[in-house]
């Protein structure tokens, strides 16, 4: 009953939007139907916490503490990112960068994408997974181009060209996770659900499912923005309308995370060796390494801050390859508080660029100075997302890097440098856009920080104190992974 | 049942062949023509596959092929290109014979990778495991050489058709409620890029991707 609403809910409301998207009421609608789908997102997750997983509609959905996790914060932050969004594109659209049309394409897509990015998240089936995958590019490629600008045309097909054939390496991976597991479990729909693979994984043939693992790595990884693949990612977060930025950044990486790593714990059944942990690893490191000394160069703002997801994922990868209990704990946290500040920070540097005209950050100065609010909130988010304590990155980040320290300690030194070098490269950047002084005049309207500060007080509270009932949500989700 | 193999690896050969002969194409019009024959190649292996494996699910997906890759798709992009008018563009800038030379080495070594895989297959369609790896990449490498934006979609189109050969020759398909999915993310996809077409050459005047290039690391 929870899974149909948390599915319908959204569809239904890219049904309704794609009608009545250019209202003048049509923001409200899209934020109250991604109200509805936290609402029953929370009810999902209460049953969870009390019964435990479940499988629902002939085992075709199966929810258990890991996907709730996400369910919910995807939820949550499309809530939040929508509630930014209603006054962000009224302004927008008041400036006549938007039609109506656009509007209307821009409203249903909105809700769509989170349909798909929740029916990935909830279906059992490893072949749903991609389709829905897939599906939540196509819903988002259309939303990159949606200003129309020819940088913004270049980035929409270069993220629907290489996003296209990686997840196509993808579906190759799927057929022979399938091909492996129709030996084991025969074949029709049930060879291809997580459960039954789960349960026979140490049957599945090795050979077989390596090879579908490097596939699968390469192809979600490709989504995760996981480097050398990367290229896409900063190209459509900058070009794309900030609300689309935030929800890519601080939820489909995630996502596409989440397919890697219910693939990973397959194939760890079936090999019983580190294999897939290394893989992860090494993409891992290299894509934080590539990311942290491509801060530095960046000159649009958004472009900045993509580069600072793509290091942030690749430490998650990392963690999430280095496995046992802290280190997946310290990954699943890492994911939450990624997701938090990076949106948070992104609906900062949205107005930040609206008051400017501009995303260059040499044009971007004194925030404080006429915007209080808003330089403040970039300030913090920024803060936050480099690890400074005590907001909640640096618990995760302090937790995977001694756990480096004890089990990879090779890896210690390539992680620490490359965290200075964001640190240094980010910190300076900011420092001259809040700081300093401008003959800019104010945002003429009030900015929508609302969410910026509720999502930046989330992530200073779980950095001073995690609630032992989250404590042990994640721990048991840990304890799934492995 | 020997017979039916021999037809199968007869046709999963001219699949290849026709792979090569994308990637050795340079007018557009041809190229959908090729495509289209890519496609009635899948219907008709798939078809033979289902006719002597008595697996019936895959008429259907024999079915939805054919009326999606082989009328639907070419359909579409032949309407797109007239109203385009690009029907005849021609790409001068790829190097044909050393694309063939790469596209020899991809073949050698999807076989090589596809052996082990295939020697666990139970399938009588086991030895076409490595051509469709082979036509996957070749798709792939098409899609990195092209320059202008309909031939980089086609070559996008004869990938998943390479992957779909990968299902039924390695596994006989997979689940129906997958297939589906798959077929409704290509209808779809296809529609955006056609969009996408008329959006790019309003913005760009052509459709020659090489004007997409203003977005560099620097």
């Amino acid at each position: 009953m929870e899974i149909l609403l948390i599915l319908g809910i959204p569809l239904l409301g890219g049904l309704l939007l794609a009608l009545f998207g250019c209202r003048k009421w049509a923001p409200e609608l899209n934020a109250a139907m991604s109200f509805g789908t936290f609402l029953a997102s929370l009810w999902l997750t209460a049953r969870i916490i009390a019964h435990g997983p479940i499988t629902a509609y002939q085992e075709q959905f199966f929810i258990d503490p890991f996907n709730v996790f996400l369910v919910t914060i995807t939820a949550f932050v499309a809530l939040t990112t929508a509630l930014f969004s209603s006054p962000y594109m009224h302004n927008e659209a008041a400036h006549g960068k938007l039609s109506p049309n656009r509007l209307r394409l821009y409203h249903s897509m909105y809700q769509m994408f989170t349909f798909t990015m929740l029916l990935a998240l909830t279906t059992n089936n490893m072949g749903i997974l991609w389709v829905a995958m897939e599906a939540a590019t196509l819903t988002t490629v259309l939303l990159v181009s949606l200003y129309r600008t020819p940088a913004s045309l270049e980035a929409a097909w270069k993220y629907f060209i290489l996003c296209g054939v990686g997840i196509a390496q993808a579906l190759f991976g799927t057929i022979l996770l399938y091909f492996a597991a129709e030996k084991v479990l025969g074949a029709g729909g049930n060879a291809l659900l997580w459960t039954h693979l789960d349960a026979v994984k140490t049957q599945l043939e090795p050979t077989v499912l390596s090879l579908a693992f490097v596939f699968l790595l390469v192809g979600y990884g490709t989504k995760t923005g996981l480097a050398p693949l990367h290229n896409w990612l900063p190209d459509a977060h900058a070009e794309g309308p900030t609300p689309i930025s935030a929800v890519l950044s601080g939820l489909l990486l995630n996502v596409a995370l989440y397919a890697v790593v219910r693939s990973k714990v397959l194939v760890d059944g079936a090999l019983g060796t580190h294999f897939a942990g290394n893989l992860m690893m090494g993409f891992g490191l290299l894509s934080l390494v590539v990311a942290a000394f491509s801060l530095s160069r960046q000159k649009d703002i958004k472009r900045l801050f993509a580069y600072s997801s793509i290091e942030h994922m690749g430490i998650i990868t990392f963690a999430f390859g280095m496995g046992g209990s802290v280190a997946t704990f310290a990954a699943l946290l890492h994911m939450t508080m990624h997701s938090l500040t990076k949106s948070a920070i992104f609906f900062a540097v949205g107005h930040a660029a609206q008051k400017s005209g501009t995303q260059m950050m040499e044009s971007i100065r004194g925030l404080i100075k006429t915007n209080p609010t808003i330089g403040w909130g970039l300030a913090l988010g920024t803060l936050a997302i480099l690890g400074m304590p005590p907001f909640g990155v640096f618990a995760s980040e302090f937790m995977i890097i001694t756990t480096a320290m004890h089990e990879h300690a090779w890896a210690t030194p390539f992680i620490l440098i490359a965290l200075g070098v964001a640190f240094a490269a980010i910190f300076s950047k900011v420092q001259t856009m809040v700081f300093g002084e401008t003959e800019l005049p104010r945002l003429p309207h009030p900015p929508a920080l609302v969410p910026v500060f509720a999502h930046l007080a989330l992530v200073l509270l779980l950095g001073l104190y995690i609630p032992p009932y989250l404590a042990n949500w994640y721990r048991q989700a840990a304890a799934l992974i492995g | 049942m020997a017979f039916s193999q021999q037809l199968i690896n007869l046709f999963a050969a001219l699949l290849l062949l026709i792979a090569f002969a994308m990637l050795s194409q340079r007018r557009i019009l041809s190229l959908i023509n090729l495509f289209a024959m890519q496609g009635l190649m899948l219907t008709t292996s798939t078809a033979i596959v289902a006719w002597s494996s008595h697996q019936h699910h895959l008429y259907y997906s024999a079915a939805l092929t054919l009326i999606i890759k082989v009328i639907a798709l070419p359909w579409l992009l032949h309407r797109l290109i007239r109203k385009l008018n690009v029907k005849w563009d021609v790409e001068p800038m790829i190097n044909i014979p050393s694309t063939m030379l790469i596209g020899l080495a991809l073949v050698v070594f999807s076989f090589n990778l596809a052996l082990p895989i295939s020697q666990l297959a139970g399938t009588i369609t086991r030895s076409t495991l490595g051509i469709a790896m082979a036509s996957v990449l070749l798709s792939f490498m098409m899609m990195i050489t092209r320059r202008k934006a309909v031939p980089q979609v086609i070559g996008f189109l004869a990938m998943e058709n390479g992957l779909f050969f990968a299902a039924t020759s390695s596994t006989y398909g997979m689940p129906m409620v997958v297939e589906l999915g798959i077929a409704l993310d290509v209808l779809v996809g296809s529609f955006i890029f056609g969009i996408f077409f008329f959006q790019i050459r309003e913005t760009f005047d052509s459709l020659d991707t090489r004007h997409m290039e203003k977005l560099k690391e620097d």
